[in-house]
């Protein structure tokens, strides 16, 4: 047995003797929840990925692993990418984050970096995006054009992330017509097509002529196309899928993070840290206003440079919980605290908080 | 026009029976090698990747017998059930169901801590399993239910109501809000057996325990007569005294137990806290290895570990070769298609009827 291990790990050795001259080269490492082909929010992961490999050209080499479940497999994966040699790692799902800072603590010299959770750690750095200032704008729209004034919205997990963004469009929609609806289908997965696809339709059913959704799938965007109906994007500008439905998209815009990080490792000077980043850096990107009146895309374009500018939160006061109580006060503004651990909602919204 | 029929040998080669996994493998690495030279990767070094690199460094085995331990708990379990011909599908559900019961004390009660209640916490998690395994065996013996869908069903119960208290009742308090419980405390995580070099943990050595247990039990006492028996021939079973129903509750409730330890196992030794899914699909993957390593709980062993390489070979092929994951998939249902064909192929052969035959089978 011994001898056998021992012919094995030569092998090995000699198998892995030729990439090791190209050591100096930064390796960086991704772990996808989904597959890079489903055109939303794996799918931006990696086009951060190709814009790395474009611009940082020779300096870095990316590999990814995709579809990696959450939990204990998912620290597999995580500390394999880490002895197979990258110093830089993304894992790009928030039920990573303990699998993170797990395989963080074993390897002291590889640089993590977490999306959308809270845990930090001097190797683990967090990034979130302010995805609810693209929802915000979406509600405006979503108030202009809708017909029946119910908008229909499938959700993943009932988790901060998804929360913050029903209350920002519901919130967006009600600065336009007070009396706006949301219904709100939980699909219980990132990434299931069919699921989607049947939750656009119940929700069509219900009467609802405008559909979000924050799932991964263009499977939603293509029934609202068969519907007539019209919806917006995740994740990715999927107007491919429905040239005559999508009003925009909020595009994830990592590319620019993933390059600037690298260089961050590459020039000795990367440091740990928790950022929300929105508009107003460039994360969140909104798609061309498309199949809407001037006058609906001239107000759109107004509220997304309000955001960017800061001008305009999407959650200042007066806002009231869905109870009916006070929950900021008029000219108040929430923290980021508060906005990244949101479990309730905001007066209007059509459905119960699943918890 | 052609006929293909499958026709049961009268006898079937002992010589080939011992080769049939060795002869498997070979066509595996024929059909990996073709596949991989489609996909312009160059076999040898896919294959290496995909068998070997994850066997050349110790923290990797680590990795395996992590993978194994769930899946060798719960074949074994169901090993016992398919023996006597109850046909337990729900096997996901009952590990949910324990690794519940096993997470009442360190999450509800964080305090109570000591070296009692790791102990405690694998005795709830049997307990936890076996409950819900005795709803489709109640079922069953009581209105002839088919327990392949009331098991199967019940996984679904199970992964919502998971998903309702890890989301509602037991999230932590100081979680941001997210569907996660808090983080066990140290006397109630399962304890690695080697950490100085990895990070698998007693879940291993209690699947080994459970295999040779329940192998003795089938190969060597009365109770093992008694699975065989009816399995085969209920009506056999009966003429020999033996209950068909006691039997259900008896196989429904060793693989609730075995099920529900592999969630403990699983959620305190691999995890560290409640989740909202807690398994890849352990129970389900489970039923395949228990057919791979024949329902003999000692090539069950083998089996869950050959099935815990593919998946870890299919991450290595990912990195070293950017195969991608789809493939690594695909090459794990051939190795399957070849074990199974080639168990198949011993005891049935093709026999291709053409259609002269055909024709004086109709005129008859």
């Amino acid at each position: 047995m011994k001898k056998l291990m021992m012919a094995l790990t030569m092998a090995a050795s000699f198998a892995l003797a030729g990439s090791a001259h190209a050591a100096d080269k930064l390796k960086v490492g991704f772990i996808y929840i989904g597959p890079p082909g489903d055109f939303g929010w794996t799918y931006q992961h990696d086009q951060g990925r190709k814009q790395l490999e474009k611009e940082l050209g020779d300096k870095v080499e990316t590999t990814f692993l995709e579809n990696v479940p959450e939990g204990a497999d998912a620290e597999r994966a995580i500390e394999r990418l880490a002895r197979s040699g990258n110093k830089l790692i993304f894992t790009t799902s928030f039920g990573y984050m303990d699998a993170t800072v797990k395989v963080a603590q074993k390897f002291p010299n590889v640089k993590f970096e977490h999306a959308t959770g809270y845990k930090t750690a001097d190797n683990v750095a967090v990034y979130n995006s302010r995805f609810y200032e693209g929802r915000y704008v979406q509600g405006v729209i979503a108030a202009k054009l809708s017909k029946t004034g119910v908008a229909g919205y499938i959700g993943s997990f009932p988790i901060p992330e998804v929360v913050e963004g029903i209350n920002s469009f519901m919130l967006g929609a009600q600065s336009v017509n007070p009396n706006f609806k949301i219904k709100v289908i939980w699909a219980n997965s990132w990434f299931d097509p069919a699921k989607e696809a049947d939750a656009a339709k119940a929700l069509v059913d219900q009467g609802v002529d405008i559909i979000t959704q924050h799932t991964d799938s263009t499977a939603p965007m293509q029934v609202a196309s068969e519907r007539k109906i019209k919806a917006f994007g995740q994740a990715s500008d999927m107007i491919k899928f429905g040239p005559e439905t999508q009003l925009t998209s909020i595009v994830d815009n990592w590319g620019p993070y993933y390059v600037e990080r690298a260089k961050a490792v590459l020039d000795g000077t990367w440091k740990s840290h928790n950022v929300f980043e929105g508009m107003h850096e460039g994360l969140v990107v909104m798609a061309p206003y498309t199949n809407m009146p001037d006058d609906v895309k001239k107000l759109a374009e107004e509220t997304q440079a309000k955001i960017t500018s800061g001008e305009l939160k999407p959650f200042t006061g007066p806002i009231k919980k869905q109870d009916g109580s006070e929950w900021l006060k008029a000219g108040e503004t929430a923290d980021d605290k508060t906005i990244l651990s949101m479990n309730f909602y905001v007066a209007g919204v059509d459905d119960k908080l699943p918890q | 026009m052609m006929r293909i029929e499958i026709v049961k040998r009268p006898q079937h080669s002992a010589l080939f029976s011992a080769l049939s996994p060795f002869i498997a493998l070979l066509l595996t690495l024929i059909a990996g090698a073709v596949l991989f030279s489609i996909l312009g990767k160059n076999p040898v070094s896919a294959l290496y990747s995909y068998f070997i690199e994850p066997l050349t460094e110790v923290w990797s085995i680590h990795e395996l017998l992590i993978k194994a331990a769930p899946l060798i708990l719960i074949a074994v379990g169901l090993s016992v059930c398919f023996l006597s011909n109850n046909w337990n599908i729900g096997a996901e559900g009952q590990l949910i169901a324990g690794g519940i019961a096993g997470s009442i004390l360190p999450v509800v009660f964080p305090d109570f801590q000591g070296w009692y209640v790791l102990p405690l916490m694998l005795l709830l998690s049997m307990a936890g399993g076996m409950a819900y395994a005795t709803i489709p065996a109640y079922l069953k013996v009581r209105f002839n239910t088919n327990e392949i869908l009331t098991s199967l069903m019940l996984v679904y119960v199970a992964q919502l109501f998971l998903d309702w208290l890890v989301r509602g009742p037991w999230r932590n308090p100081q979680g941001y809000n997210f569907p996660e419980t808090v983080q066990f405390n140290e006397s109630a995580i399962l304890p690695a057996i080697w950490a100085e070099s990895g990070r698998a943990h007693w879940g291993f050595i209690l699947a080994l325990i459970a295999a040779v247990i329940v192998w003795f039990m089938l190969s060597r006492t009365l109770n093992g007569f008694e699975i065989k028996v009816l399995g085969r021939s209920a009506r056999a079973g009966r003429f020999a005294g033996f209950s068909a129903g006691k039997l259900t509750f008896f196989a429904f409730l060793i693989s609730g137990a075995l099920a529900g330890l592999a969630g403990i196992a699983e959620v305190s030794g691999a995890v560290g806290q409640l989740r909202t899914s807690i398994s890849p699909g352990y129970g389900f993957t489970a039923i395949i290895v228990a057919f791979l390593g024949r329902l003999n709980p000692l090539g069950i062993i083998a089996a869950g570990l050959v099935l815990a390489l593919s998946y870890l070979g299919g991450e290595a092929a990912q990195i070293s070769l950017g195969i991608s994951e789809k493939s690594a998939r695909i090459f794990q249902g051939i190795i399957l298609f070849f074990v199974l064909a080639s168990d198949t192929l011993i005891y049935y052969r093709i026999r291709i009827v053409s259609r002269l035959s055909d024709t004086a089978l109709k005129g008859a």
